[in-house]
């Protein structure tokens, strides 16, 4: 998990450089501050099982363990983008890992990720289907439409709400009148729970008993973990400019470093040495750079091929 | 040396850019009619809708203009209901991607009402969607929806391409008594115009001819009337006098002057930036097809987006997207057809 955040993290402040200096245009909604949740929740899963995500899902593509290359190139808008360079940072997909594609629309996974669930069943498989979502999504009706179906028929869904207080520039409590989102949940028939979104081990523990009652077939699960995004809404900013939130605030949850934390309680218990560390860093940064030099020296896509992919032949 | 005195207006006219002319429109509306609502996304937002919003709810107060929760279809349900029970309400939709989740209760509740219930009810609501697109955002963040809303009766169109236009438009919807659907391309934000202070109204139903010309007739919607514009300069130079017109609403559209305009120049070019197939050049090639066919002397040409939904990646954007050259191409074709 140290890996999976590190690199989600070390890959993000690299596209946050990349963005600052304009080497792309389109939207990135970064991730840094939230890396336990992707990390912790794919940890307990297979390469077989499906996750959804939205906007902002970097560090789910890199921790159900989508190639950081495909990624970058996508990023940069590149044909040998994971989306041939068709969508960028808010469309990805990588189907050999079971991330079958990102929408930017709030809520838009939710529907078709409970679908997969119902296939999975239909067709006698053994997945499980995690879908990410914010604490916005929840606003949508798409959110309640999801959890009835999928508690109605027990499917294998874990639906993980990653509360981190804010959609866009407006914090929870000017848009919902109830600020614990895991008692959705519970109208619906299925358990939801709160958890530490800033902590990998629990965020682990947590998804993996929800994981083994889906795959027995109990139904699914609500997380509701709490986390934050350091980074602004969108793009490298901190949105500190804005009267949006405070300095404070922000200096609070990176006292609660997700990755810092795991990597205390990893030299605590004798997991990780220093030494080791330096070593998994060191990788890390080198897998980073080459994914974006990788991107640069990618070709964009041609011209004579805008129409294609529209449909399938 | 020049015999004529240059005619200068007596009082500087004021000019705004179409954002602020939005902006005022608003303004002016809430200072005057209580019954006014502004509701819906990124109201507050430093980012969100350039400065067609911005400090509004500081001057109005967070009740009457209402940055909401992510629910399009929801708070366009609501707005139909305020507006049924007599508030002016005006739906944001910070882009129609968004908006397309609240279509059904466009859709079916508000351009309805009024015919399902004999004329009892009305719904005087505009919604207003944001065409915000380009710079790698992709395909869900593109989108020019204007001819979904035209194929709906019960619904008008609106899509003011200059500022003078954007407020008067934005002012005579809010007072339409039906559901208009108010379409603004962040494109032409920095558009500017003389605009009136005061509150005024640009009749809905109703083009304007952007220049005169009696070669080719070019009706382009929204932005297109600036690559139009840029495209008759051009074709000028080539001896091509290109009369471009702006509909200014496409649902009624003013069919007489576009097809007068015809009827003088025997071509015409459509130049919109959506799909061609079923869009709304396809609906004016129609329309002038079935009016002033006896008029046309060449096909006419329709300049559109390619049939693809927006891609990311800036070279395809650039092919994706018509420019005035790919007008000034177009007229080429029709003018020169033989
Ligand atoms: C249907 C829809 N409405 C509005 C938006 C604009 N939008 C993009 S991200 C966002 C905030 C989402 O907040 P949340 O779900 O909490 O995710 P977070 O950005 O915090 O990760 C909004 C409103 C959108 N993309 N899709
Ligand atoms: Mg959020």
């Amino acid at each position: 998990m140290y890996v999976a955040m590190q690199r989600i993290r070390r890959f993000e402040e690299a596209i946050a450089e990349s963005s600052s200096a304009r080497e792309f245009k389109g939207p990135t909604h970064l991730y840094i501050g939230q890396e336990a949740v992707a990390a912790g929740v794919c940890t307990a899963l297979e390469k077989g099982d499906y996750v959804f995500g939205g906007h902002r899902s970097h560090g789910h593509y890199l921790a159900k363990g989508g190639s950081m290359r495909g990624l970058a190139a996508e990023i940069f808008v590149r044909e040998t983008g994971c989306s041939k360079g068709r969508g960028g940072s808010m469309h990805l997909t990588a189907p050999e890992i079971g991330l079958l594609g990102t929408s930017a629309l709030v809520g838009g996974g939710m529907g078709p990720g409970v679908g997969t669930a119902l296939a999975s069943v239909l067709l006698g498989r053994d997945h499980v289907t995690a879908i990410f979502f914010g604490d916005g999504a929840i606003e949508e009706g798409i959110f309640s439409e999801s959890l009835n179906f999928a508690s109605l028929k027990k499917l294998p869904v874990i639906f993980i709400c990653e509360n981190n207080l804010y959609a866009s520039h407006l914090p929870l409590g000017v848009r919902q009148p109830q600020p614990e989102l895991f008692k959705h949940a519970e109208p619906y028939g299925l358990p939801g729970l709160r958890i530490d979104g800033n902590d990998a081990v629990e965020v682990y523990r947590t998804a993996a008993s929800a994981v083994e009652r889906a795959r027995a077939g109990e139904g699914p699960t609500m997380l509701e973990c709490m986390t934050y995004r350091w980074r602004g809404h969108v793009g490298p900013s901190y949105d500190l400019e804005y009267d949006i939130r405070t300095r404070e605030e922000l200096d609070s949850w990176i006292a609660r470093d997700p990755i810092e934390r795991l990597a205390g309680r990893m030299a605590e218990t004798g997991v990780m040495t220093e030494a080791e560390r330096a070593r998994i860093d060191t990788q890390v940064q080198d897998d980073v750079d080459d994914s974006m030099s990788f991107a640069r020296k990618s070709p964009f896509p041609e011209v004579k091929d805008l129409l294609k992919y529209v449909y399938k032949d | 040396m020049s015999t004529r005195t240059s005619v200068r207006p007596q009082v500087a006219v004021r000019e705004l850019d179409y954002g602020s002319a939005i902006n005022e429109a608003f303004t002016q509306l809430l200072e005057g009619d209580e019954t006014v609502l502004l509701i819906g996304q990124g109201l507050y937002s430093p980012w969100y809708v350039g400065s067609s919003m911005v400090a509004l709810e500081k001057k109005f107060g967070t009740a009457r203009v209402v940055d909401t929760p992510v629910s399009e279809n929801g708070v366009t349900g609501i707005a139909i209901g305020a507006a049924m029970a007599g508030m002016h309400p005006v739906v944001i939709h910070p882009r129609m991607d968004f908006m397309v989740l609240a279509t059904d209760q466009i859709l079916n509740q508000a351009a309805k009402a009024h015919y399902m219930f004999g004329g009892a009810i009305n719904v005087p609501m505009v919604v207003r969607g944001i065409i915000n697109r380009g710079g790698e955002q992709a395909a869900q963040h593109s989108q020019a929806l204007q001819s979904y809303y035209m194929h709906i009766p019960g619904l008008k169109v609106v899509m003011p391409s200059t500022a003078y236009d954007a407020k008067g438009l934005l002012i005579s919807s809010v007072y339409d008594g039906n559901p208009v659907i108010y379409i603004d391309d962040r494109w032409l934000y920095s558009q500017r115009d003389p605009v009136p202070e005061e509150l005024y109204t640009v009749p809905i139903g109703k083009g304007a001819v952007r220049r005169k010309g009696k070669h080719v007739t070019i009706v382009a919607t929204s932005y297109m009337n600036v690559e139009a514009l840029a495209a008759a300069v051009s074709l000028a130079e080539e001896g091509i006098e290109a009369e471009v017109i702006d509909p200014r609403t496409l649902k009624p559209l003013d069919e007489d002057l576009i097809c007068d305009s015809v009827a003088r120049t025997g071509h015409l070019v459509i130049a919109d930036a959506a799909w061609r197939s079923c869009g709304a050049a396809a609906e004016i090639a129609a329309m002038v097809a079935e009016r002033a066919f006896g008029a046309l002397k060449a096909p006419i040409a329709r300049v559109t987006l390619a049939e693809a939904p927006a891609p990311s990646s800036s070279p395809l954007e650039k092919a994706y997207y018509p420019w005035a050259a790919d007008v000034v191409e177009a007229v080429r074709r029709t003018v020169h057809y033989s």
